[in-house]
């Protein structure tokens, strides 16, 4: 048996595809990319009414937002932007009220089922709400969306079937752990495998009869949220989570400037003590804070929401070319 | 020495002396956090399979694998034996070691036969081989229309799809990757 696995041909090796392969290749994603295409239709207007400012933000950027694990792709002596957020952040301490941006977005060395190193993020900035109210409208838009493709109740992604009506679930990380993992969230930032029961007991269960808001991540692993009143070890963010898959992050920004340098000095140390390349961080970013309002922010994966919609196993099947197609 | 970033399906690496091939493998990445490698890996000479997550940080050794030119030579007591032509030396391999590889082994069919040390693993087959058609339905004319295709029984003893022209005694090329017909080949 295994021979046949050994010999099976990855997608990088694939040079010799015969020329009918190759068109079909491409061919077959029509429908996906048609949904795609209607969705994106149906993302601007539902802004749009809800008058949001449509932002383009530059793509090429000298400086970034320091995060833990996630790497930059090097553009000369800059850098392709693995976020929108430095810059729609400087809009909102220059006073714009309530943006939005539909971007490529890049990141060095993420691809699997469901990551492309070039994909398309959507992210909306709102004055004056936190994230409790940015579920509100990250449910609103979703639905709305559903609704302009014909999806009035519900999804099914591989063959499981995700109500969108009523109330979508809301459980904290804590209780996640409780729920699905063998040990608690606490034990297992101590045992340091925090990350590695999320992906293998939590998030599998996570949105499978409803969409589910997963939220109150412990601080550790946050740069940009702002901490929760009531509980301080825990920061106001959110990810949503539709049939297992991460669709959307968001966070009450944080506006407190001295702790905003003191979490980006810490993920800098951080970066550096595991060998990761250290970026230069946005000075300007950081003077933004003092006319930084109270806000909140979201990114969703626009090629994840494509893939829930069109029902398709990996993020491949719903744009038209992938790396290895080029 | 491979990063976990350099696993794919398809690749041998060793762990505890012993040669692993990895069977499925995806980058996965939850919220904020680190990327981590889940992996399904395959011990190549016990066939057990066990499920593992891998950091970035984590390191591997490939697996020491040679390849040697063998004819396929007979059956015997469901073990396959094969020959390497120069030296004369003859290894065995089980059924479960052929595995698919059963349904293309015609006598002095030319393979390829992995080593990890000195034990054989199992077999890469080359990627086309023509198979004699032993037993098929006959084609009743006008059935190619439709489009559908009919079952036939090769000289292995595999069963496969091919067009309904297809008849008995004639010999057609598999692609041994897929399992599927490729096309009919004439003499």
């Amino acid at each position: 048996m295994w021979t046949h696995e050994a010999e099976s041909i990855s997608q990088e090796s694939r040079d010799d595809l015969p020329m009918e392969e190759e068109l079909w290749a491409l061919t077959k994603r029509q429908d996906a990319l048609g949904m795609r295409a209607l969705m994106i239709q149906a993302i601007r207007r539902f802004f749009m009414e809800r008058h949001y400012l449509e932002v383009e933000t530059p793509c090429r950027v000298p400086a970034l937002i320091p995060e833990s694990h996630i790497d930059a792709v090097a553009c000369g002596d800059w850098f392709l932007r693995p976020s929108p957020e430095l810059c729609m952040k400087r809009l909102l301490a220059a006073g714009y009220e309530r943006i939005f941006q539909i971007c490529k977005c890049f990141r060095d060395g993420e691809r699997g089922t469901y990551h492309l190193p070039e994909f398309t993020m959507l992210e909306w900035y709102r004055r004056g709400i936190d994230y409790m109210s940015l579920m509100g409208e990250c449910r609103d838009l979703i639905t709305s969306v559903g609704l302009s493709i014909g999806y009035e109740n519900g999804v099914v992604y591989r063959g499981n079937s995700v109500s969108l009506k009523g109330l979508w679930e809301r459980l904290s990380v804590k209780e996640a752990f409780d729920r699905y993992a063998p040990m608690s969230m606490e034990g297992a930032l101590r045992d340091d495998c925090f990350d590695e029961l999320m992906v293998c007991d939590i998030e599998p269960n996570l949105g499978r009869k409803r969409p589910t808001f997963l939220c109150d991540y412990p601080i550790y692993a946050d740069a940009l949220a702002r901490r929760k009143k009531e509980n301080p070890a825990v920061v106001e963010r959110f990810e949503l989570y539709i049939a297992g898959i991460e669709i959307a992050n968001a966070c009450s920004e944080l506006i407190d400037a001295n702790e905003q340098e003191l979490r980006f000095e810490r993920t800098q140390a951080y970066r550096y003590s595991i060998g990761k390349p250290v970026y230069p961080v946005s000075e300007r970013f950081l003077r933004a804070f003092d006319t930084m309002p109270e806000s909140a922010g979201i990114a969703l994966g626009v090629d994840r929401l494509a893939m829930i919609f069109t029902d398709s196993e990996t993020i491949d099947d719903v744009v038209a070319f992938t790396p290895e197609l080029l | 020495m491979y990063n976990a970033s350099d696993l794919k399906k398809g690749l041998s690496i060793k762990i505890d002396n012993e040669p692993y091939v990895i069977t499925e493998f995806n980058f996965v990445k939850p919220g904020k956090g680190q990327a981590l490698y889940r992996s399904k890996l395959k011990n190549m000479i016990t066939g057990s399979q066990f499920e593992r997550t891998f950091r970035s940080v984590d390191t591997f050794e490939p697996a020491d694998l040679r390849e040697r030119k063998m004819q396929y030579l007979y059956k015997e007591e469901g073990s396959y034996c094969f020959m390497d032509s120069e030296s004369y030396e003859q290894v065995f391999l089980t059924e479960d070691q052929a595995g698919e590889a059963k349904n293309y082994l015609i006598d002095n069919l030319d393979v390829q036969i992995m080593f990890f040390e000195d034990r054989p693993l199992g077999i890469n087959l080359p990627n086309f081989v023509d198979l004699i058609v032993v037993s098929a339905e006959p084609w009743a004319k006008g059935d190619s229309v439709s489009g559908k295709m009919k079952p036939v029984t090769l000289q292995t003893g595999y069963q496969i799809q091919v067009p309904p022209f297809i008849e008995e005694g004639e010999k057609i090329r598999v692609d041994t990757r897929s399992g599927e017909y490729l096309t009919r080949v004439k003499g």
